[in-house]
């Protein structure tokens, strides 16, 4: 009896599995991040709004930040902007725009555009620096803790429904560095 | 999650699939082959499953571009195919790793095979006893 | 107008369908005769409806009724009037048209070929065949409607995809679906058989033809989809391990599987457990196809727009008709008869584990395409599977099926021994061997992956044509159209062994910038661009090479590739230039203009044997209709449903 039984039991866990893969199919263009609890990666790119300043890790470390990806030709970004702008508003911790593969006129005039919610921007024309942090989209945003050390990695706009987990991660963060 | 707009589609990248063309200078034909060996191996984390050799993508354009470069800085295979991992996960890879999550997939096929062959070899004792007894019996 | 009728000739459709699922089954478990008389001419009704409205929509297309909201999608005042009628299939409601078109012609072709059936069994199989078609039929009307409306209409369309305005893409649907559908029909004889616990034997006779012809169409659909593929997309790939390839490809193998299982079972009376198991998986595995392929589940390049709503339905269709069929099974299986014994050296032995290789390659493909899924449910990350996995797989897996490949037919059924049967195939062996060496020696690709192909496919070639000369000698001249098919079929996977081994170790491809008046020397061959011009088409216009080719000095052919500029999407696509050939392709596509000097960027690829990919294809292809076509069958069938009539006739009687 098991054995022509077996067909059908084989069957029925492939239907599961096909129903689970159903349920998950919207996320599965989403990529997990190996970069989960590693550094940020070594970078030494000039500053946006002053080209001839150039930054480094160093200059993020110390206390936790907010790393967001953005570019003019994104248009999810624009979704994103008033979201950004009050998370800039709510949260202590600095707010670093990292411009990628963009042109910087282009960038300035969207800022204009748009406005400014970050605190400082990083320029990575070419690409480099989005590529070791294994970003493969815009938008994208980074929570950084006070080690350099990334700790969740948001992909897709910032949307009501994922704002206050983001907020509240922050916190627990700025809570860490904290003590 | 339905709403993830993702800019995947960057300027100038049309939906159509047709391959990129790009010309690359090389120091011999080996690098030229294990660089297109390595493109077709990678995959194009924004595309619905194409190897970054045929994608027309700007982010994959880029990555064949840090191929390009390791493979001519003299990095080997494996330290490109880790470079692309230690970023992007084993999804960018088009060849699974053989590991304790992918034993199943490895192993699946060649334990069935093996059931198979057993059950097979089972079956035939089995009708050869059939057949045997038939014959003693006429 | 157009919409409204269309709509309407569904529905009606739907009712015949539903009544056929019902009526004749009842007949045939209470035994009315004109209950199950009924299934006929359901049958036949569904047909005219179906066919009604896929001409309905093909009207649409034709008459460019963008109040249709999938013509609009679809279509476009300026695309030729062959590439509107493609287009009914190009998106996914149109494909379910088409599917359906499929389903209902093969139900009238049982109806019109199987007049010697007995009545029970007939009811039993069209009535399965109704199932599917409810399906479908529900599926297409609730949530997949060609003939939605947008009013007011819309005063142009989108295009047509311009990658399926394509010769290729016109057919490659259709046989596709003509293969898939056709699967239905052996699944519906199994379970008819299941229902009525008959002797397997006989049903199987009945079923053989047209699982072999369902299994050429779908060789030829897949063979057309990798041809294409391999002359539109511009990166020389034949074959990706794409999901929806493999959606094709599982079918396929199974359906293979099933047909060697037919015959056994057929002649010996062996494995009818698996010939019934075998039929429901073919056509489990080609309705697994439709959902992978509707239900974004699974990334691919190929899917149709994916919509989770629509994979639940189907889901859930496959789960009725599947874990109907399989839970039939379970009850049912004890009953059928096991058959009787063979040898160790036999042809059944041959048989089973070819079967068993076979399907083993199939699971492994299935593995493959839905271990993401499953890394992604057991939370252990993510994975991606491709041709690396795929292809090495399967060569380990193919090996054993083309070794054993020539023994089967030189072995005899029930009892031979190992000398009778494998002598003659020593001298083939051997004859590989040499000849592998020295052709490859000849052709300059010395490497491990061409030699063994050659081996390989000389082996299937030589071990072939070994049983085709014994058994002409034998019969003096007069072998079966099974015999025929057989060798065809085998001959023509030797062929195709041949093809992927030399292109997968000895292609040339290189991208290179080309100024206007300069030589490359490609392969043994020297390509010079002569100009760069500008040509226009119906609905494009086009940067167009021309190359002059020549091999040692001496010219040979010009080459023409383009890059074609589409007006209404504004979208550009390379139109590649070809030169087939027996031996070698010839493949140049043009890139981008480089620099300001006229240079463009431009790819030639020279692909030794990537014919005998297809070529090997077609004539399994071939080798499956001729063997459907024996007239052994449908002359026994005849005999046999006499036989069965009478004496039907004479226990109602009684």
């Amino acid at each position: 009896m098991i054995r022509t039984m077996l067909p059908l039991l084989l069957f029925v866990g492939l239907l599961g599995l096909l129903m689970a893969g159903l349920k998950n199919a919207d996320q599965k263009s989403l990529i997990d991040s190996p970069l989960i609890g590693k550094p940020v990666p070594e970078f030494a790119l000039p500053a946006l709004h002053e080209t001839g300043r150039t930054l480094t890790n160093g200059d993020f470390t110390g206390r936790p930040y907010v790393l967001n990806v953005w570019a003019s030709w994104c248009p999810s970004c624009r979704v994103e902007h008033p979201l950004i702008k009050r998370m800039g508003r709510e949260i202590n911790a600095p707010l670093v725009g990292l411009n990628w593969k963009d042109e910087h006129a282009k960038a300035m005039t969207w800022l204009g555009q748009f406005g400014d919610a970050w605190d400082v921007h990083i320029f990575d024309e070419v690409g480099r620096f989005g590529i070791d942090l294994g970003v493969y989209g815009a938008p994208e945003t980074f929570l950084v803790d006070h080690t350099g050390t990334i700790r969740h990695k948001h992909i897709g706009p910032v949307t009501e429904e994922s704002y206050a987990g983001l907020v509240e991660q922050i916190r627990r963060l700025e809570a860490e560095a904290g003590s | 999650m339905r709403l993830i707009v993702l800019c995947l589609l960057m300027a100038g990248q049309l939906a159509l699939a047709q391959s990129p063309i790009e010309p690359r200078q090389f120091n011999s034909e080996l690098q030229e082959t294990r660089y297109r060996e390595l493109i077709k191996e990678l995959r194009c984390t924004v595309c619905q499953n194409e190897p970054l050799e045929s994608s027309n993508a700007m982010l994959a354009a880029d990555l064949r571009q840090v191929v390009y470069e390791m493979i001519m800085d003299g990095r080997s295979d494996f330290e490109v195919r880790q470079h692309m991992r230690d970023r992007y996960g084993d999804f960018v890879l088009y060849d699974p790793p053989f590991a304790g999550h992918t034993m199943i997939l490895w192993l699946g096929p060649l334990v069935l095979l093996l059931i198979g062959i057993v059950a097979g070899a089972v079956l035939v004792k089995k009708r050869r006893r059939m057949l045997a007894e038939r014959r003693a019996r006429s | 107008m157009i919409g409204e009728f269309g709509q309407l000739t569904l529905i009606l459709a739907l009712l015949l369908a539903i009544l056929l699922s019902v009526l004749p089954l009842i007949g045939a478990w209470k035994n009315h005769a004109r209950l199950m008389a009924t299934a006929p001419s359901l049958t036949i009704g569904l047909f005219v409806f179906v066919t009604l409205a896929f001409a309905t929509l093909a009207w649409g297309f034709l008459q460019s009724d963008f109040t249709i909201k999938y013509v609009a999608s679809n279509s476009n005042l300026l695309l030729p009037w062959y590439y509107r009628i493609s287009g009914v299939w190009g998106g996914h409601e149109g494909s379910l048209l088409l599917w359906m078109l499929m389903l209902a012609g093969w139900m009238a072709a049982v109806v019109a070929l199987s007049g010697s059936l007995p009545n029970v069994f007939r009811a039993r199989v069209l009535a399965v065949m109704g199932m599917v078609a409810v399906g479908f039929l529900s599926f297409t009307l609730l949530t997949s409607n060609p003939f939605d409306r947008i009013l007011p209409g819309m005063p142009d369309g989108n295009d047509l995809n311009p990658l399926l305005q394509d010769p290729g893409m016109i057919f490659h649907p259709p046989l596709l679906y003509m293969g898939y559908v056709g699967f239905a029909v052996a699944f519906a004889f199994a379970i008819a058989g299941l229902l009525g616990g008959r002797v397997e034997r006989q049903w199987v006779r009945w079923a053989k033809p047209w699982t072999l012809a369902a299994w050429s169409f779908l060789t030829g659909g897949i063979a057309l989809g990798s041809w294409w593929a391999y002359y539109e997309l511009g990166w020389g790939g034949w074959w990706f391990w794409d999901p929806v390839e493999n959606a094709s490809f599982m079918p396929w193998l199974v359906g293979a599987a099933l047909i060697h299982s037919q015959a056994v079972t057929e002649k010996r009376g062996a494995f009818p457990a698996w010939t019934v198991l075998l039929s429901i998986a073919a056509f489990s595995l080609s309705l697994l196809g439709t959902f992978l392929v509707r239900s974004g589940v699974l990334t691919s390049v190929h899917a149709f727009a994916s919509d989770p709503q629509r994979g639940l339905f189907i889901l859930g269709f496959l789960g009725v008709v599947v874990g109907g069929s399989l839970l039939l099974y379970a009850l049912r299986a004890p009953r059928i008869a096991t058959g009787e014994g063979f040898d160790v050296v036999s042809r059944e032995s041959a048989l089973l584990f070819n079967n068993i290789f076979l399907v083993v390659a199939a699971a492994m493909v299935l593995i493959g395409t839905l271990y993401p899924l499953i890394v992604d449910f057991m939370g252990w990350g993510q994975v991606s599977v491709g041709p690396p996995y795929f292809g090495s797989m399967f060569l380990l897996l193919m090996t054993p099926i083309v070794l054993l490949m020539p023994v089967g037919p030189m072995a005899r059924w029930q009892h031979d021994e190992v000398g009778r049967a494998l002598r003659p195939l020593l001298m083939a062996m051997a004859a590989s061997v040499v000849l592998a060496l020295v052709i490859t020696a000849l052709l300059g690709t010395w490497s491990l992956r061409a030699v063994t192909g050659w081996v390989g496919g000389l082996w299937l070639m030589a071990g072939t044509l070994a049983f085709f000369v014994r058994q002409w000698r034998q019969s003096r001249g007069r072998l079966t159209r099974g015999q025929w098919g057989m060798t065809l079929a085998h001959f023509g996977v030797g062929v195709f062994v041949i093809g992927v081994a030399m292109v997968e170790s000895s292609t040339f491809e290189r991208d290179l910038r080309f100024e206007p008046g300069a030589v490359v020397e490609a392969a043994g061959y020297e390509f010079q661009l002569n100009e760069v011009a500008i040509v226009k088409g119906p609905n494009w216009w086009a940067d167009e090479a021309r190359l002059t080719v020549s091999k040692n000095g001496r010219e040979l052919l010009t080459m023409t590739p383009q890059k074609r500029h589409y007006y209404r999407s504004g979208q550009t696509m390379s139109q590649i230039a070809l030169h087939p050939g027996f031996t070698r392709d010839l493949y140049v596509a043009m890139g981008e203009p480089v620099g300001n000097d006229g240079a463009w960027a431009m790819r030639i690829h020279v692909k030794p044997f990537i014919r005998w990919i297809w070529g090997g294809a077609v004539f399994m292809l071939i080798g499956g209709m001729v063997a459907a076509s024996d007239q052994r069958y449908w002359a026994r069938q005849r005999a046999e449903a006499d036989q069965a009539d009478t004496a039907g006739a004479a226990g109602a009687a009684a």
